[in-house]
């Protein structure tokens, strides 16, 4: 188990109480731009959230403080934890990642390594925190040492830029990394080998109309037994440059590596699955989908081809994540709110 | 309007207002095909200069905030940065770094304001100098250019079109002009259609039945020419010649470090063949690059299509100079707008005429000047404000053509451009 799922452990409930169909809205936190990409932090005390101005918001959930972050000259896509939880990483648009303290009053950052030439677009932390994986534009996955910002690894292989990495959470030797292509590559991380690749072409298409490829790898997640390996997109990209596609999800039988399973909404929703994450007690997926039907959270079952459960968000959504406690759940949206949601009805709050 | 010069007298042939600019060298006038419009001293300008234009179409709208007038750090300007060129002072979006190094031999335009969001209406008087207006229809750039710069000897199409898909085949956008100088269209950059010999006809067999084709076509002209039959035997002509120079539509033949430098890709072939076609002496190559209509995705689309014209583009801008053509071509970058600087929920930017960029470069253009200027969110032009009339008159004059001459139909005169615009004189070297 990983340091930051350690840390995670400690916030949770023993039992899951959630009830995905309850879903409702609990807080609002509001900015001037934009947000796009959202984590709280392993302890479950902040939530961070990135905007379009270019800045790193932080909320503290007990008081409702905002702090804002300031560094990157483009937009924040990828945060990450280490030191149980007490050093935040942001990596985004300026190919820049970057060390903050997570609970600094006036943030600066403690280190910033140029981490690629152009997007960076994913990071992940391995199980022991004591490395991080990055990928960018250019093509690469880079592995960096999260003490001193070295740079320990590269791998490269993709062929279309690099939308998501993903360490396996028990074992620091396994890294996967998604493309555009729709290529998840597996990665012997002390060797700097691939070892094997999952093909989720479906999640990628060339129109060749509009000339464009359109797609990719955006979310790649480990179910809480690690039998199951998710990864998530669109499909059904019928008019991509007029936001016409759903969202979709891939389930891998991770010894196989066979997919067994494909997921999507019924009805049929257009937009894209940006995040999945498996519930660590209910074993179920959540997957935040935004487009042009707006914003929901779709909750699947690994042995269901649609979701159990859907709760339609107050405005189109961009990313998501589960807090530690595994009942909220945040998420960024295009109206400039960060949005808190509980899994459940009132009678099972959890508390804050 | 049909093309109407049955009777084929002087009065016709030359029109009463001087048509070009400059000084009177070089060779003699009646190669031209500027009979209907110009006098034969200025004709002889446009010989001895070569004068061509190459014209690039960001099919679906190019976004000027990731292109040619960024905005980093405005609340509209997205995640790229601006990066510097070869011209101090001048920034462009970091997805021309190849554009950004050749930006000496480049001019902008970033004030203007077409108002008009429709995509078809946005093309065309982006591409005709004018407005769509009922019941008339006005001939393209290219077809202008042919007629205008295009000499009878000329054993190739005035106006080449290189689509990124398609099979081909001919257009009428000539409108007034006619048949002779409607764009010829290579789909993905493929030879024209149809212009290898049958197998079944031989060599000698084909070129009795070509002579016998214009012998009957002669003797039938003499008494009934209309713009008809002129027509009907120009694409006989027009293929025959074609045929005879099919090789220079092969790429292939072009050295594999140039295939290599110009990408390994659809545009970058279609770049290479538009420096064959030029250096062939064809008056005006265009070049169209899909697709820009970002309504959804705005940031990654662009990634993937900017950063594939800036290789090629680049290094076809870099080779003109190098060749000594650029003192002879006009290089202009169009669209048919821009795009919002308000990024919408898809991450989209939707469709926006009031404040966006053009590029112009090589011939009579100053170039490394950037004319007009957005305010600071991109929103409003707030200084150098243009429209396409404008450019229009520019692109004419940079060529060394008299932008306010007319083209003389059967003793209708019709401008060539917009008579209510003027060019860009601060554009003009």
């Amino acid at each position: 188990m990983s340091t930051t799922e350690t840390a995670a452990k400690e916030a949770a409930p023993a039992e899951d109480r959630t009830k995905p169909a309850e879903t409702r809205v609990l807080t609002e936190y509001e900015h001037e731009s934009p947000l796009i990409a959202c984590r709280f932090d392993p302890r479950g005390r902040y939530v961070f959230a990135s905007a379009q101005d270019n800045s790193v918001l932080r909320w503290d959930l007990a008081s409702g403080e905002k702090t804002i972050f300031l560094l990157h000259d483009s937009w924040v896509r990828a945060f990450g934890f280490t030191n149980q939880g007490e050093t935040l990483l942001t990596a985004g648009g300026d190919g820049r990642l970057a060390w903050w303290e997570t609970a600094a009053q006036k943030p600066e950052p403690s280190r910033v390594v140029e981490g690629h030439h152009g997007w960076i677009r994913a990071l992940s932390v391995s199980p022991d925190a004591s490395q991080i994986a990055t990928g960018g534009n250019d093509l690469a996955v880079r592995l960096w040492n999260a003490d001193g910002g070295s740079l320990v690894r590269e791998f490269t292989g993709h062929a279309k830029h690099i939308y998501s990495v993903e360490f396996h959470p028990d074992d620091g030797n396994i890294l996967l990394s998604g493309d555009l292509a729709g290529v998840i590559k597996q990665w012997n991380v002390e060797k700097g080998e691939e070892t094997r690749s999952f093909d989720a072409a479906p999640l990628t298409s060339y129109n060749g109309g509009q000339r464009v490829d359109f797609g990719g790898v955006r979310t790649l997640c480990f179910s809480p037994e690690r039998q199951h390996l998710a990864a998530g997109g669109l499909h059904e990209a019928s008019n991509p440059l007029g936001a016409v596609h759903e969202p979709i999800l891939l389930v891998y039988n991770w010894e196989s590596g066979e997919k067994i399973q494909t997921l999507t909404s019924k009805p049929k929703h257009k937009g894209v699955a940006w995040r999945a994450v498996y519930h660590p007690l209910g074993g179920y997926l959540i997957a935040v989908s935004g487009g042009s039907s707006g914003g929901y959270l779709l909750f699947f079952r690994d042995a269901e081809s649609n979701e159990f459960a859907q709760f339609k968000l107050p405005n189109i959504a961009r990313d998501m994540d589960l807090h530690p406690d595994a009942f909220r759940v945040a998420t960024t949206h295009y109206d400039k709110r960060l949005r808190i949601s509980a899994l459940g009805p009132p009678e099972v709050d959890q508390p804050a | 309007m049909k093309c109407s010069y049955a009777c084929g007298s002087s009065e016709h042939l030359i029109a009463r207002r001087a048509f070009l600019g400059g000084v009177a060298t070089g060779l003699g006038a009646s190669a031209l095909n500027l009979g209907t419009l110009v006098q034969p001293a200025a004709a002889r300008n446009l010989v001895s200069q070569q004068k061509r234009v190459l014209c690039f179409f960001m099919s679906g709208g190019l976004s000027q905030l990731e292109s040619w007038d960024p905005k980093p750090g405005a609340d509209t300007g997205g995640p790229f940065r601006a990066i510097p060129t070869s011209v101090p002072g001048i920034h462009l979006s970091e997805l021309l770094p190849h554009t950004a190094q050749q930006m000496h031999h480049l001019a902008l335009v970033r004030g203007l304001n077409t108002s008009e969001d429709d995509h078809g209406k946005g093309r065309y008087l982006m591409e005709k100098g004018r407005r769509k207006m009922p019941g008339i229809q006005y001939p393209h750039f290219g077809a202008v250019s042919a007629k205008a710069l295009g000499t009878e000897e000329l054993a190739l199409p005035g106006y080449i079109h290189i689509t990124p898909g398609g099979g081909g085949g001919t257009s009428n956008d000539a409108a007034y002009l006619g048949p002779k100088y409607a764009s010829v269209v290579l789909g993905n950059g493929n030879p024209p259609q149809n212009s290898v010999r049958p197998k079944a006809v031989a060599e000698d067999s084909a070129t009795r039945r070509q002579k016998f084709r214009q012998r009957v076509n002669d003797h039938f002209a003499r008494n009934r020419r209309t713009a008809e039959t002129d027509a009907y035997t120009e694409s006989y002509e027009q293929a025959r010649r074609l045929m005879e120079r099919r090789e220079l539509f092969d790429v292939s033949q072009e050295p594999e470090k140039d295939q290599e430098r110009y990408g390994r890709h659809d545009f970058g072939r279609h770049c290479l063949l538009a420096r064959r076609l030029l250096e062939a002496d064809v008056p005006f190559v265009q070049v169209s690059h899909s697709n820009y209509d970002t309504h959804n995705e705005n940031f990654n689309f662009h990634l993937e299509q900017v950063s594939e014209f800036d290789i090629s583009f680049a290094a076809l801008v870099a080779d003109l100079a190098d060749r000594g053509l650029l003192d002879h071509t006009l290089i202009v970058v169009m669209s048919e707008f821009g795009r919002t600087p308000r990024i919408n929920h898809y991450y989209g930017r939707d469709h926006w005429s009031k404040a966006w960029s053009v590029v112009l470069g090589g011939c009579g253009v100053q170039r490394g000047a950037a004319v007009g200027k957005t305010n600071e969110r991109g929103t409003e032009v707030v200084d150098g404000e243009v429209d396409h009339g404008a450019l229009f008159h520019t692109y004419l004059s940079a060529v060394g053509l008299d932008s306010t001459g007319e083209f003389d139909l059967g003793g209708r005169k019709m401008p060539m451009a917009d008579p209510a615009a003027t060019p860009i004189t601060e554009l003009l070297a």
